[in-house]
């Protein structure tokens, strides 16, 4: 598979008061392959948000660079989409406008047809004129899905996407969300604290040092979907990831 | 077609009851009473009971009298009230979004903003002399900063994911503008509307009573002059009151409208 996306040597501190400076990535280098889903694991505050935020282009790298597709990412822009646990779409738009609004430069009579298909992709297409605080958490995170999956990224960071939603739902959206990638496998970076979701949804897992960020391991998981956490290897890959986070001693 | 959806994971809010529906007539109906019995109890001849003031409202109307003084206010509080609006909201929304001009209008917005409409009366006559303009201009004056202020705190209000995410699917300029910080600030606009109405209809009354010759602020104050007709101040005062009321209902329903709504319910 060809390298989708390219994190080289990048280095990332926060000023604090008094000349003081917070490292939050030193020297980090990865790369992700084209539909490839990779998961980052990793201790709160670790860094995992601030390293989202510089591959969408929302901030710059001290030093180092990031690419994706060949071309270097300067600032946001639609090729990668940022779906965030708190939520982005728009409240005082319906379901349907909010795809629509996003939908710049595409002609009219096509805009209808590709919101119709993404929205019945994720199962809202009895909610077109629905607007979201009236829907419910799981639908409200399908619809920033579909949102983001209209304007045909390249690439979806996903921080924390379903860590508001309760247990039950967030196992319903899980296995949704591998059935949209059937359809739509876009190169996927998922942040998550949950250790279970990265397994049942990854092609690899990184697993992530306290900060100043490091990759401690790349775990290849290598089970086919739908995975069972009750799965052997499942319950070993798991439990060797929190050993390595710390989570579990012996 | 919206409201064919019921909230999901929000319980219904239930109905009134009737009592509940009762209760503020029953309120008006208590007040009323204790009026009526402290008339009795004091035996005063000069402040007048309930059925004085329906007495008095009903001459009135019968006139023609309250209606061209109903029709002045209303009048006077529409075109400033209104121009108002026109100049707040879009300077409300250019002060909140950028921040130099913030910074140089705002000390002067919140100088302007504490003075009381009632200190710029001489002001306003002077220069409008005692024609319709000095009460339209007050008008003007006491809702503009409620608006402004309320505006511009409504565009700082707005959630950053929401202006991220615009960001990211390259939203810009006008359109930004347009279809983001304004809904995402409209629930503050209006509010900031709300108040800046009720301040309106609050100094209308006030300024009709200098100077001017129509208006229910100069209904009460020629009540009294001519033959100290409590009846008809009241009745005036009831009337302000009544109409404010149905003024501030237009206002929450703008509040209803879906586009705005969001903000309450979520």
């Amino acid at each position: 598979m060809s390298v989708d996306l390219a994190v080289r040597d990048v280095w990332k501190a926060y000023r604090l008061d008094q000349g003081r400076a917070l490292a939050v990535l030193e020297g980090l280098n990865f790369s992700v392959a084209q539909h490839e889903l990779v998961a980052l694991v990793g201790p709160s505050g670790c860094g995992k948000t601030t390293l989202l935020d510089l591959l969408a282009g929302f901030q710059r790298p001290d030093r180092g660079s990031i690419s994706f597709g060949g071309r270097p990412v300067e600032r946001p822009d639609r090729r990668g989409i940022l779906i965030t646990q708190k939520g982005s779409v728009f409240p005082w738009m319906s379901a349907w406008r909010n795809l629509t609004f996003v939908l710049n430069g595409v002609p009219e009579r096509d805009r209808a047809d590709r919101v119709r298909y993404y929205l019945e992709l994720v199962g809202l297409h009895d909610f077109v004129d629905a607007f979201p605080h009236q829907l419910s958490g799981g639908m409200l995170q399908r619809l920033e899905l579909a949102r983001a999956l209209v304007v045909r990224p390249e690439v979806l960071y996903m921080d924390e996407p379903f860590g508001s939603l309760d247990a039950l739902t967030r196992l319903r959206m899980r296995l949704e969300f591998l059935r949209i990638r059937r359809d739509e496998p876009e190169t996927t970076v998922l942040v998550t604290h949950d250790v279970d979701e990265a397994i049942a949804l990854a092609d690899r897992i990184f697993v992530l040092s306290e900060r100043p960020m490091r990759i401690i391991r790349i775990v290849e998981v290598r089970m086919e979907h739908p995975r069972s956490m009750a799965d052997p290897r499942a319950v070993a890959l798991k439990d060797s990831i929190l050993h390595e986070l710390g989570a579990i001693r012996d | 077609m919206t409201a064919s959806y019921a909230p999901i994971g929000q319980s219904v809010s239930r109905l009134p009851s009737r009592a509940s529906r009762a209760a503020p007539l029953l309120v008006v109906a208590v007040l009323l009473f204790a009026w009526w019995g402290a008339i009795r109890l004091s035996g005063t001849h000069i402040f007048p009971g309930p059925w004085d003031v329906v007495l008095g409202t009903v001459a009135l109307a019968r006139e023609g009298v309250l209606a061209r003084h109903i029709a002045a206010s209303l009048m006077r509080v529409a075109v400033g009230y209104l121009g108002a609006v026109a100049i707040a909201v879009p300077l409300g929304i250019a002060m909140g979004w950028n921040r130099s001009l913030h910074r140089a209008l705002n000390p002067v917005v919140q100088m302007l903003r504490p003075i009381s409409p009632i200190a710029w009366i001489p002001l306003a006559i002077l220069w409008f002399g005692v024609g319709n303009a000095s009460p339209i201009f007050l008008i003007f004056l006491s809702s503009f900063f409620p608006m402004v202020v309320g505006t511009i705190a409504g565009v700082h209000a707005v959630e950053r994911q929401y202006l991220r995410a615009a960001e990211n699917f390259g939203i810009t300029g006008m359109k930004l503008l347009r279809y983001v910080v304004l809904p995402g600030a409209m629930a503050q606009i209006v509010t900031g509307m709300r108040i800046g109405l009720g301040v309106a209809w609050l100094v209308v009354v006030a300024a009709e009573m200098v100077a001017i010759d129509s208006g229910l602020g100069y209904l009460i104050i020629d009540s009294r002059n001519a033959g100290n007709r409590y009846d008809l101040v009241v009745a005036a005062m009831v009337i302000i009151g009544v109409i404010g009321f149905a003024l501030d209902l237009v206002m929450r329903r703008i509040e209803r409208i879906d586009s705005v709504r969001w903000r309450y319910v979520r």
